[in-house]
């Protein structure tokens, strides 16, 4: 029972994390542009100071 | 990585968003971006390449004119976005999208409980496991659960039934039940069921809402602008740039060669001809003099003219069309979905099954409790889980596919009425025709009349230069070196080249020949007459063949005069009906539609718009006017039109897809139905069939992935 008492909380925390790193990036607006994201990569902008 | 860094000053500076329909690859973000962000007046610039726009955040000062020229020479083609009703759409797919994730969370870690209930957890652990199950499950329910128990309440207030209904009450019993069995310290508690039903339903309604957000985009990245105003000429003498919402009778316009009219009017001074297309489909210019009536949405081709205002806003020609357009449009709103068709069927049956195993084992003498807890097993059995993502999966993956050869689909209901259709009617100048005239002799011309001809068309903005402009360039002509050059409205274009005088213009004199042509002259030569005519699409012969294929027979309602159709129509093989007013159209589609035909049509003009609202399902090509994609359910790119036959194809394809997916739904139904019956179900067992099934629908639906081909 120890072993659960601490491993349970440990489980919905992570998932908690999870789900309120993902409420956060959609709300930054990290998936408005998932096609753009995938372009941006190959930008060369080494000039660029 | 991104362009520039926002300088966030005291006040926040304004933004603007742009449709850059243009951009294509990564250098054209680091282009656009990069360029703009040059212009002291600009702060930042975004580009997001999915909805193909671009976010700019400017001084104040700077105006929209001005924005558009800072874009311009960037080298891309940019227009101001003034729809506010994209962004409470895109609000609703990102509110399913966040309750999708709160139950897909929810569902993981009531899972992880379930299981080692499910592997023998018995006394304490159980009852703390259903505990936390139901402290999880609940708020998740409550947020969830909202845009299923929204809908099922509004269809109720207005006395229908949807899938929502049965789903709704499902799954407030089942919580329900699931609380009493924690309470009561029972065995079963079906909260894993609940959330994993809500994930999985989410998960569809997630699908459609992005389904219809895509296409939207693309659709409003094509919209050209048409006139939004015009010169007025004041009591002084001075000209004022005036809003067409604000302009009035009796006001005069100065309308320049290449504008559109912004009001219905009187011509009052100059000679010239207007494009007629966009208001009845001809072709052919009609010439304008003093006196005459010309119409809002027209367009001026030749010399500028003064116009008096006889109608302005809503009491033009146009406005009357965008009336007819809206009540062509209501028809189209009493069509059901296949979903919700099948829900009608389906839902009393959930219902009478779930109540008649109550009774049954109520008679049979057990318990109330037992009586329930089967009644529940059915009841989230039978959830129509697999129905829900059967319909949206499939569409999803076919919209997808058409979107890839150049055909946006608007929503799900078009794809699904598109596979009905059994009869098809098209416009002619610009949906059979490519609807700008083409040159028809330029191979008669020499190298040098070739070049110089190209030279001369670039630097006019007339329709029969860029038509000329167009045939050339495509030809790999290399332009000759030109200068001096004028153009004068209503004549044509002069320049030299190699020190020879040179022009482009009307012919001197008269050429009857197909109404359309315009002469080159070069000092010294022959002058060199260039005849137009609107060319018919390419492969619209073997598009019609095709479509006859498929059991549509196809004919022509045109607004263009009879001489002018029956080339196309003997050329197509297919018979026509010619000068017909909008509402003419609206006509010849209700007769069709009274003798039991399901209508395809398929149109670009303006006028076309009260039948493509109309029609059964509608097609309209990119090239189309506003007003023509806007009551399209579809649109599509390029000058083929091919495109028409592959969506119907697809579209019967996908409506087979989906019924195969039903079939599986309900035959899982018919084998685990009687299981819950008889009281063998479990929690588990339920999980399992459920997630299996929505499994096994997607997989289905994930064929479609070649349709379009």
């Amino acid at each position: 029972m120890n072993g659960l008492a601490l491993l349970i909380p440990v489980a919905l925390g992570l998932g908690l994390t999870g789900l309120a790193a993902f409420f956060w990036s959609l709300k930054n607006g990290q998936f408005d542009d998932a096609d753009g994201a995938a372009l941006r990569i190959l930008i060369d902008d080494e000039d660029r100071p | 990585m991104t362009a520039s860094t926002p300088n966030s000053g005291p006040v926040a500076l304004p933004v603007t968003d742009f449709a850059v329909p243009g951009m294509r690859c990564a250098g054209c973000i680091s282009k656009l971006e990069n360029g703009l962000a040059l212009n002291p007046g600009i702060a930042n610039a975004r580009v997001n390449f999915t909805t193909k726009r671009i976010a700019i955040t400017h001084l104040p000062e700077l105006t929209t004119p001005q924005l558009l020229a800072a874009i311009a020479e960037t080298g891309f083609e940019a227009q101001p976005i003034t729809d506010a009703l994209g962004d409470s759409v895109r609000g609703e797919a990102q509110q399913l999208l966040k309750a999708m994730a709160v139950a897909g969370f929810a569902m993981m870690n009531i899972m992880l409980l379930s299981v080692s209930v499910w592997s023998g957890a018995t006394g304490v652990t159980r009852d703390l496991f259903h505990w936390l199950s139901a402290m999880i499950a609940l708020p998740t329910v409550f947020y969830s659960g909202q845009p299923f128990f929204r809908s099922a309440w509004s269809a109720l207030r207005k006395r229908r039934t949807n899938m929502d209904v049965p789903i709704s009450i499902g799954v407030t019993i089942t919580t329900a039940l699931s609380l009493y069995e924690t309470f009561t310290h029972g065995p079963h508690a079906y909260f894993d069921g609940v959330v994993m039903l809500l994930f999985f339903l989410l998960t569809g309604r997630w699908l459609d809402a992005v389904m219809r957000n895509r296409t939207r985009d693309g659709v409003s990245a094509l919209l050209k602008q048409t006139a939004a105003g015009a010169m007025v000429l004041k009591a002084n003498g001075k000209t004022v740039w005036i809003d067409a919402k604000v302009l009035a009778p009796d006001m005069v316009m100065l309308v320049a060669a290449g504008e559109r009219l912004g009001a219905d009017g009187i011509v009052i001074e100059g000679i010239s001809s207007f494009d007629l297309s966009l208001l009845t489909g001809e072709s052919t210019a009609q010439s304008v003099i003093i006196g005459s009536k010309v119409h809002a949405g027209t367009m001026n081709l030749d010399a500028p003219v003064q116009v008096r205002v006889t109608a302005a806003g809503p009491d033009t020609a146009i406005a009357d069309i965008a009336r007819l357009m809206e009540q062509a449009s209501q028809g189209k709103s009493l069509y059901v979905r296949v979903a919700d068709r099948a829900a009608r069927f389906y839902a009393p049956a959930v219902h009478t099954l779930a109540v008649l195993s109550f009774l049954g084992w109520m008679m049979a003498g057990a318990g109330w409790h037992e009586s329930l807890l089967i009644a529940v097993a059915v009841l989230i059995i039978t959830c129509p889980c697999a129905l829900g993502l059967a319909v949206p999966a499939a569409q999803i993956v076919v919209v997808g596919a058409l979107m890839k050869v150049g055909i946006l689909v608007k929503d799900g209901s078009a794809l699904e009425r598109l596979a009905e259709v059994d009869m098809a009617m098209f416009d002619k100048t610009g949906t059979l025709t490519m609807g700008q005239p083409t040159p028809t002799n330029l191979e008669d011309a020499n190298v040098e009349q070739k070049s110089v001809l190209l030279a001369l068309a670039r630097a006019s903005r007339h329709p029969l230069s860029e038509g000329i402009r167009r045939a050339l360039e495509t030809d790999g002509i290399d332009a000759a070196k030109i200068d001096q050059v004028r153009e004068v409205a209503g004549a044509g274009i002069y320049a030299t080249a190699n020190g020879h005088a040179v022009s482009l213009g009307r012919p001197d004199m008269e050429i009857s020949h197909n109404g359309l042509a315009s002469e080159l002259q070069i000092q010294g030569h022959l002058p060199f007459a260039v005849h137009f005519s609107d060319q018919i699409r390419p492969q619209a012969a073997a598009t019609l063949a095709d479509l006859q294929c498929l059991g549509l027979t196809s004919s022509i309602i045109s607004g263009d005069r009879a001489e002018s159709v029956a080339p196309v129509a003997r050329a197509l093989g297919i018979t026509a009906q010619t000068s017909m007013m909008p509402q003419d159209k609206l006509d010849a589609i209700a007769r069709q539609k009274a003798a039991g035909h399901k209508v395809l049509m398929v149109g670009d003009g303006l006028n076309d718009g009260p039948a493509l609202a109309a029609g059964y399902a509608s097609i309209a090509p990119a090239s189309a006017s506003d007003a023509g994609q806007h009551a399209a359910d579809m649109v599509f790119l390029g000058d083929a039109l091919t495109p028409v036959a592959i969506a119907i194809r697809a579209a019967r394809r996908t409506q087979e897809i989906v019924k195969q997916n039903f079939v599986l739904a309900i035959g899982y139904n018919l084998i685990a139905v009687p299981l819950a019956m008889c009281g063998i179900v479990t929690p588990l067992i339920a999980a399992a069939a459920m997630s299996g099934s929505s499994l096994i629908v997607v997989a289905n639906a994930l064929r479609l992935k070649g349709a379009a081909k």
